[in-house]
């Protein structure tokens, strides 16, 4: 016997963390399609926008949409500084050479927020802390609502930038081919950097929006990893497939959690990660790709 | 500077390339040998500790380094041989048969994960072991019916024909005899048409395919004789710590396992026992330094991790072919006095050669 | 009989026909090379030859066996080579090994035997580098043995790309743009190189090519295609004379 009213929580509990999962996803891919790098310290990108967020509202007590916004903007000239000084250096060696560094990366982010912060977990307050809001008979937390929407408008703001600023165009043209992008005058590099930048503010969007649900610490960089889950079953070149991927992921968790027994929980994502990758590789959304020779 | 006088084919077969060769290596064997006599129970320890991790290493490196494929969850197969090797003691199993029954166990696990991702490259590929390791990890976790679960697992001393292998010397010599084992067939790959073909197969798939190396086969063969060899490294690490516990195995070993093909030096067999040593002498390192470091950084914790991420990128961004890769320049350059060229150990500019398209 | 025979040989890609029922048979012993335009799909059809694509219709056969649905691991065995356009060298490995890489359809040991360098495979091993040598010789490769590629110049490493072709002792040689990027010198000695193959080592070729003078001067038989179809079949002569090639080169009436 479902009970409807349970089942449409798990699902917006689920859709509510698949919308994080999917937007680290989304950073995540768009560095993917631009540079083929694999940036392992996504997750620890967005935990550092957590706690900038923490460290402008709580510490030194700005309004929260200043903060969030400040932060956000924090978040993305880290990516920049990131790519401008470091990741630069490292075009043209083996892709593993390449996860090594982001993972050595990971570990350094972590350990810094460590001693900046600690080790314990922090909040802030939000608006959407502890309040609900009644859709007719439903009661819905304000917080997983605030993190749905908030999901789409910025995915909506990105759409809308890739498809009609000259600037989300021009990472377009370097993400396919970089020699060409340069032959039209296009700063190959700065424009990677600036990718950079947006999918570290993601990250910090996202870190934003889970902040009323659950606290930023340390690690809580490992979302990361089930990230991969939605970015692959996304299809790892697809933008909305990400979020759907994520949010698929988020529910298959909620669901799982509920319907079978204890610790399927936890390796969901991981099941489906590598469900996707035996059955269908490509993702939901993407065509396979082909060498020519 | 030595030059090579090469008179055969099968000189070229051999292990090593001349005389000197062969005389450092005998000495280098005679001084490991004579180890435990002189130095402490804890050294001794620490010693037999760097050669189980070399052993894993050595595996790592049949895969990522020969064949380059990726694996994020190296533990994984770790994990399952010391399962393996302890739930069979203590089931009365002798060890003569235990150690290889580990090997095999762990070699036909390799075979599991290897086969569904046959297709996969790169980035997919270190996902799905990522994956597959997280798995293992918490199979060995909640399956405590078999392991133990949280409780953990004691593992029995081990005997061979009646002479039980006790203590940190024990473990020494036992581990120092595997790891020996485990270079010598490591060696053998590298010089036979199965080496070469997962060389071919790291360079270029179509290619090798061309050449008539059946990519699904030799794959499957790699994560075989990878997850074998880590298998016996596990086998051994669980009478190295004497107690299993499931949460050892987890992604954060796995990223030590990587480090020590990539610090040591991606592609060689002595890569793997150079990243052993850095990966299990650095915490020492750290131990005896902490108390000296300004700031209070010792006291910090987390200090390992973050030293380990920060060495990585180091390494990554300066020295790509690790520490092998800088004793070979060093060697050069003392071979090479006073006409050593600078300009030989430039890197050359390189461009992005796109992964998504193999 | 034919050395190699390819009937009604079509593929598409999505909508596009790369390649539009092509037939042609290569006897034993010729050089036979295929011209056409860029995008005409002459690699394609060595792809679909060496098994890296699938036909969408067709048969090929090798000396009357069928191998449109052989697996293409298996076509080094049943002794065809092919070299790439692009040059696919294995680039971390030196050239002796990419050669005994070209050595490894021949190679019988087990896994186990390898495993442990049983005398057997010391043997073979001794085998595979006398023939590699040979192939060295030929080709004048001795001072770059032991060079990774990595570090060899373009021209050497399509010589190197033609070596490991011919160390899997192949009774059909693919060579897709053997000249491309060479020099004069060097294409002359290309030319030479096929010749030898066709004469000493009796290897039949196919070969597709760009270069007129080249084709002229080693080829049997010429085959022109465009937009995936043939245009003309026959002697050097005959096909550079067919008006439908010349308008194709160099255009013609609307």
């Amino acid at each position: 016997m479902v009970d409807a009213v349970r089942l449409l929580q798990l699902v917006i509990n689920g859709a509510a963390a698949g919308c994080i999962y999917g937007l680290i996803a989304l950073g995540f891919v768009l560095i993917y399609k631009a540079t083929e790098m694999i940036n392992f310290a996504q997750g620890d990108i967005m935990m550092l926008g957590g706690f900038f967020a923490f460290a402008l509202i709580a510490h030194f007590g700005l309004n929260y949409w200043v903060g969030a916004a400040l932060a956000i903007a924090l978040t993305a000239a880290f990516g920049f500084a990131l790519d401008a000084l470091i990741l630069r250096r490292v075009i043209g060696q083996p892709q593993f050479a390449v996860v090594m560094l982001t993972l050595g990366l990971g570990f350094i982010f972590r350990a810094v927020a460590g001693i900046t912060w600690g080790y314990d977990s922090v909040g802030f307050e939000t608006p959407f802390t502890n309040r609900t809001v009644k859709l007719g008979g439903l009661v819905l937390g304000a917080d997983n609502l605030s993190i749905i929407v908030g999901t789409v408008v910025l995915c909506a703001v990105l759409y809308m930038f890739f498809s009609r600023t000259r600037l989300g165009i021009a990472m377009q043209a370097s993400s396919q081919n970089q020699l060409a992008a340069y032959y039209m005058g296009i700063p190959v590099r700065t424009v990677f950097s600036l990718i950079w930048a947006i999918s570290s503010g993601v990250a910090a969007v996202a870190a934003i929006l889970l902040a009323p649900v659950s606290m930023i610490d340390v690690n809580m960089g490992f979302l990361g990893i089930k990230a991969f889950a939605a970015a692959v079953l996304g299809g790892f070149g697809s933008i909305p497939g990400a979020l759907v991927g994520g949010v698929i992921v988020g529910v298959s968790e909620q669901l799982s959690g509920y319907y079978l027994p204890a610790g399927f929980q936890e390796v969901t994502a991981n099941v489906v990660l590598l469900g996707t990758l035996v059955l269908r590789p490509q993702g939901l959304f993407s065509d396979a790709l082909r060498k020519r020779v | 500077m030595r030059t090579l006088f090469r008179t055969s084919y099968r000189q070229d077969l051999r292990l090593w390339r001349h005389g000197g060769d062969l005389f450092w290596y005998g000495l280098l064997g005679i001084v490991l040998l004579l180890i435990p006599a002189a130095l402490g129970e804890f050294y001794v320890g620490e010693l037999g500790g760097v050669f189980i991790f070399a052993i894993a290493g050595v595996g790592l490196m049949m895969l990522t380094g020969y064949t380059g494929l990726v694996n994020l969850g190296h533990a994984a197969f770790l994990g399952i041989g010391a399962y393996t090797n302890a739930i069979l003691l203590h089931a009365g199993v002798p060890f003569i048969v235990t150690l290889p029954a580990a090997g095999l166990v762990t070699a036909f696990a390799g075979v599991l994960i290897g086969i569904p991702t046959l297709r996969m490259s790169g980035l997919y590929l270190a996902i799905a072991t990522l994956a597959f390791g997280a798995i293992v990890g918490t199979v060995l976790q909640k399956w405590d019916s078999v392991t133990g679960g949280f409780d953990g697992f004691a593992v029995p001393t081990p005997s061979i024909f009646g002479w039980p292998i006790e203590g940190a010397t024990g473990v020494y010599y036992l581990s120092l005899a595997v790891l020996v084992f485990v270079l010598w067939v490591g060696a053998n790959v590298l010089r036979t048409p199965l080496g070469r073909a997962m060389v071919a197969i790291r360079d270029s798939e179509i290619s090798a395919q061309s050449m008539g190396i059946n990519l699904a086969l030799y794959k499957t063969v790699a994560f075989a004789i990878s997850a074998g060899m880590t298998g016996l490294a596990g086998a051994l690490f669980a009478h190295y710590v004497r107690f299993l516990a499931p949460d050892s195995f987890d992604i954060l070993l796995s990223i030590q396992f990587v480090t020590i093909v990539f610090v040591g030096g991606l592609g060689s067999l002595h890569g793997a026992i150079f990243g052993a040593l850095f990966v299990r002498l650095l915490p020492q390192a750290i131990a005896i330094v902490r108390d000296d470091l300004p700031f209070g950084i010792g006291r910090m914790p987390g200090l390992e991790p973050s030293l380990f991420g920060l060495i990585l990128v180091l390494c990554i961004l300066f020295e790509p072919a690790g520490i092998y890769g800088r004793w070979l320049k060093t060697k050069r350059w003392f071979q090479e006095y006073p006409l050593h060229r600078r300009a030989a150990k430039r890197r050359q500019k390189t461009y992005a050669r796109s992964e998504r398209l193999r | 009989m034919s050395l190699f025979h390819a009937e009604d040989i079509s593929i598409r890609f999505g909508g596009i026909r790369a390649v539009d029922a092509v037939s042609f048979d290569v006897e034993p012993g010729e050089v036979f090379s295929i011209i056409g335009p860029n995008g005409a799909g002459k690699t394609t059809i060595f792809n679909l030859i060496s098994r890296i694509y699938d036909p969408t219709s067709g048969r090929l056969m090798l000396d009357g066996q069928d191998i449109t649905r052989t697996p293409p691991y298996r076509i080094a065995s049943l002794g065809i080579a092919r070299t790439f356009q692009n040059i696919e060298l294995f680039t971390n490995a030196t050239l002796l090994q990419n050669l005994l890489i070209g050595r490894h359809c021949h190679s019988k040991a087990s896994f186990l035997a390898q495993l442990c360098f049983l005398p057997s495979v010391q043997r073979e091993e001794i085998i595979h580098r006398e023939k590699a040598e040979d192939v060295i010789a030929f080709l004048g490769l001795e001072r770059y043995r032991d060079t990774l590629i990595a570090n060899l110049p373009y021209g050497v490493r399509k010589v190197v790309e033609l070596g490991r072709a011919l160390c899997t002792e192949p009774r059909l040689l693919l060579l897709d743009e053997p000249s491309s990027g060479l020099n004069v010198e060097e294409t002359e000695l290309m030319g030479f190189w096929i010749e030898d193959i066709k004469k000493d080592l009796g290897i039949t070729v196919i070969m597709v090519e760009h270069d007129m003078n080249l084709v002229r001067q080693v080829s049997d038989r010429v085959m022109a295609l465009n937009y995936g179809r043939m245009m003309a079949l026959g002697t050097p002569a005959e096909v550079q004379n067919h008006p439908e090639v010349i308008r194709a080169y160099i255009g013609g009436e609307a």
